[in-house]
């Protein structure tokens, strides 16, 4: 693997290039990108030119007809997006955009400023699209499309996370998220994914979930927490996996299943649902919120989405929670009824603890772990003693997706401050709508990739590094399942010292549970705030 | 790059007007058939444009949510930034039409021995106002050209716009504020690397052109001095579809009207055409109420799924040793 460089050389970085964005060599440097995918994966998920190959080869093993491929592709999708269109059409180079990227802040590599990563794209579609660029080439910004434009193409597109920043400042909402999806897209008709979006939306496709947990291991996963809570509160959870006929499906995303510490957020869920008595089942079939399908095709997305839609029809439940993920909640809030839809068997969300009914879910029928339990705090559903989290000063992290897909940034807030004294937000240019990825985001949390997850988190740790410095920050608390995996690496890497929480595990934390015996540890088994240890 | 090319692509479109008017008398030519075949260009490849985005559809309900979403009562929603029904989306996109809201957001981000800063930064979104608006009246000012009456709202703008008084003719301040908006977003492009590097021949070519319609307009209008009774006749001339081009309307005249020609026509087949992308962008135009309100994907299609069914097939036994359900026993 790639050596990654120190942060303090690695912060070195030149926001001011010096020639025009095209002089500059494709090199496509190891630690910033990923493995090629397998042919295994890709078969599985029946996607074209399925191969093993690498990135760092010069020979990728293209299928003959690529050129042709990757063209009519355009055509087709110029014809099925306007927003692909219209972004092809309209982009005046202005340059609002250009400083707002994680991975150019990170980088300060030109062809990731926005404008530039999709003018990658918009060359080749006024070479072969418009009559501008047909006639006048060059000089109306048009180019061939070439195996090296090609190589481009897939380094730039897999060093985008899809996060939506750059839209939020384009005067025409020009969208390089969009760009990047139909990118990758195109990309993956000819076989060009990498090993760390195929290798999860294959497991998904097969077992349910992209870590590949078989149904027997989720359940033993989740007993295992089940033994963890009892150690810690002596309270006795007893989940039900695949149950018909309960209320509720709740689906998360498996690696809160699997590694700390999404884990902890795991237990949250377990500890808050089993305090409410909440009649809801755990699925095996459908047991991934988030999609590497999105990170691959919109078709692919819609394929392994269904299965949320299906399992809740087969249970017979009446509505669905969904954990804490990021990309998870783009799909859910902004495709899932789209693509999956009606869901006209099931019912419109009501809340059995305060008969809260969820206007904003009416249709898909899908809430918020978050807007679940704000709503139950809010109504006073709750006992929480804030004061267990007192060795905690955190700071929330919005998530690229839950901020500019769904306008999600009151519920977590309301929520962490009911349950935490000690508050602080980040510089107000670095959250909510204009929030930090935290790099990793849009499959790109490998471990070959490291340089690149680290530049590309460079924004968001520097945002964490000055609440740090200024309030003593030592929890970054989010939504996200991706964050939970990649934002404790990133802040080990620039800002050592601050750990990193699921919104709920800092609930369950706090959560004064029936019959649970006086508490010595937090979920990480680290003893609470005046209990020993202190 | 670009920067010769494009002016030099303006010098030389001033010098075939200038030949083709003085040397080879091609009057007729600049003077009608010119115009005419720009306008119809614009107007034909405007509508061709809009009519291919339109034809494209918005397979998913795609906005930019820029603050709080709908929710709970008690939760305060940001309701231009995250709309929830089709007016609040009218808000939003007249904000962002008229005042450039996304614009105005505009930052600037600088690296300051590893930290990282953000400042403010308007003068993009200022002059970018300055410049379109002025565009956009002094433009509406021409169509007194264009009208046997002048109809008073055209009148009361004219008073306004030359609202100090100042000199013989009377100058409108748009005038000069378009000239100030095109100077500075050109110099920025050409001074600031982060835009000069992204910069290529079909951002300068507009700038240069448009500087140089609204400079030829100026020295008519304040210095050479036309016939301004010719040139109103020139205009209803076009209008009414009976073309005369007379010569004694000064060379500059037709250097202007020839340069005004060739932006329209380039209009439908380069970036401006923002003017008509700016009303269709889907991370903009579309409420933020996908949960609430099904949005119907024109071209959605069954997709191979790996149904619970076959699933269960894969894991039966397994599940039945973990005391999972299954269906099929």
């Amino acid at each position: 693997m790639a050596k990654i460089p120190k942060p303090e050389q690695l912060s070195k970085i030149d926001l001011k290039p010096k020639k025009h964005w095209s002089q500059f060599p494709i090199d496509i440097r190891p630690g910033m990108y990923c493995h090629g995918a397998k042919a295994k994966d890709m078969k599985v998920l029946e996607l074209p030119n399925a191969r093993d190959w690498s990135p760092a080869e010069e020979d990728w093993k293209l299928p003959e007809d690529w050129k042709q491929t990757v063209l009519d592709g355009i055509k087709e999708r110029l014809e099925k997006y306007r927003s692909f269109h219209i972004f092809m059409d309209v982009c005046v180079r202005c340059g609002a955009c250009a400083d707002k990227c994680h991975f150019f802040l990170g980088s300060g590599d030109s062809r990731n400023m926005p404008v530039v990563r999709a003018e990658i794209l918009r060359s080749v579609y006024r070479y072969y699209f418009t009559p501008g660029g047909k006639i006048f080439g060059k000089y109306a910004g048009a180019r061939e499309l070439t195996v090296d434009v090609l190589k481009e193409w897939w380094y730039y597109f897999f060093q985008c996370t899809e996060c939506r920043r750059c839209s939020l400042f384009c005067p025409y909402g020009i969208d390089q998220a969009e760009i990047t999806i139909i990118g990758r897209e195109l990309m993956n008709l000819i076989g060009l994914n990498i090993g760390w979006i195929t290798g999860p939306a294959a497991n998904c496709y097969m077992k349910g979930n992209h870590l590949g947990l078989e149904p027997h291991t989720i359940k033993s996963s989740i007993e295992f927490f089940v033994d963890d809570i009892k150690d810690i509160t002596g309270v006795k959870i007893e989940p039900t996996f695949n149950r018909k006929g309960a209320e509720i499906l709740f689906v998360t995303p498996s690696g809160d299943l699997f590694a700390d510490p999404g884990t902890y957020t795991a237990m949250g869920y377990l500890m808050l649902f089993h305090e409410l008595d909440l009649d809801y089942t755990w699925s095996t079939y459908a047991s991934e919120g988030g999609n590497f399908g999105f990170f691959t095709s919109m078709e692919m997305a819609k394929r392994l989405n269904s299965k949320i839609y299906a399992e809740a029809k087969r249970l017979g439940v009446k509505w669905i929670i969904g954990g804490e993920c990021g990309h998870m909640w783009r799909v859910l809030h902004q495709y899932m009824d789209t693509f999956n839809g009606p869901a006209d068997f099931l019912e419109q969300p009501v809340s059995p603890i305060t008969g809260t009914r969820f206007e904003n879910a009416k249709s898909t029928k899908m809430v918020h772990v978050v807007e679940f339990t704000a709503d139950l705090i809010k109504n006073g559903k709750l006992k929480l003693d804030p004061s267990r989290n007192d060795d905690l000063i955190v700071t929330y992290h919005d998530s690229c997706n839950p901020a500019r897909g769904m306008g999600f940034f009151e519920e977590p807030r309301y929520v962490l401050k009911s349950v935490c004294n000690h508050f602080h937000e980040m510089p107000e240019d670095t959250i909510r709508e204009q929030t930090f990825c935290c790099g990793s985001g849009s499959g790109l949390n490998a471990s070959e990739d490291m340089e690149l997850r680290m530049r590309g988190g460079f924004p968001r740790a520097n945002a964490v590094k000055h609440v740090h410095d200024k309030h003593g920050v030592n929890m970054l608390a989010n939504i996200c399942a991706i964050d939970r995996a990649t934002l404790p690496p990133l802040m080990d890497y620039w800002v050592p010292g601050v750990k990193v929480a699921g919104t709920h595990e800092l609930v369950a934390n706090a959560l004064i549970m029936k019959g649970e015996k006086e508490r010595e540890t937090n979920l990480r088994a680290e003893p609470l705030p005046g209990k020993g240890g202190e | 790059m670009g920067i010769a090319f494009s002016f030099a692509a303006v010098i030389a479109l001033i010098v075939l007007a200038f030949i083709g008017v003085k040397g080879l008398n091609l009057h007729f030519l600049f003077g009608a058939i010119v115009p005419y075949a720009a306008f119809l260009a614009f107007i034909g490849g405007f509508v061709y444009k809009v009519v291919k985005w339109g034809r494209s559809p918005v397979p998913f309900r795609i906005p930019t949510t820029g603050g709080q979403g709908y929710s709970f009562p008690w939760i305060k929603q940001n309701k231009l930034d995250s709309p929830p029904t089709t007016i609040w989306v009218i808000g939003r996109m007249l904000l962002e039409v008229l005042v450039f809201r996304s614009l105005f957001r505009n930052t600037k981000s600088d690296l300051n021995h590893g930290k990282l800063v953000y400042g403010s930064e308007k003068l993009l979104w200022l002059f970018g106002l300055i410049f379109h608006w002025s565009f956009l009246i002094v433009l509406i000012r021409h169509f007194r050209f264009f009208m046997v009456n002048v109809p008073l709202p055209i009148k009361i703008m004219e008073a306004l716009d030359s609202f100090f008084q100042v000199g013989v003719p009377l100058v409108y301040i748009t005038d000069l504020t378009l000239i100030l908006g095109v100077t500075y977003l050109f110099i920025r492009r050409v001074i600031m690397p982060q835009i000069r590097f992204i910069s290529i021949p079909a951002d300068y070519f507009p700038l240069l052109l448009i500087f140089a319609i609204g400079a030829t307009g100026i020295l008519m209008r304040y210095f050479l001095r036309v016939d301004i009774v010719g040139v109103k006749q020139v205009s209803m001339g076009l209008v009414y579809l009976q073309p005369i081009a007379p010569g004694s309307v000064g060379v500059i005249f037709y250097i202007h009207l020839f340069l005004v020609s060739v932006l329209f026509a380039y209009f439908p087949f380069s970036k401006l055409m923002h003017l008509g992308g700016v009303f269709m962008s889907p991370t903009r135009n579309l409420a933020n109420n996908s949960r609430m309100v099904r949005h119907i994907n024109p071209w959605n299609y069954p997709v191979h799924v790996h149904t619970y069914d076959e699933y269960e097939n894969d894991f039966r036994e397994k599940m039945k040793q973990a005391g999972l359900p299954v269906e099929k026993e």
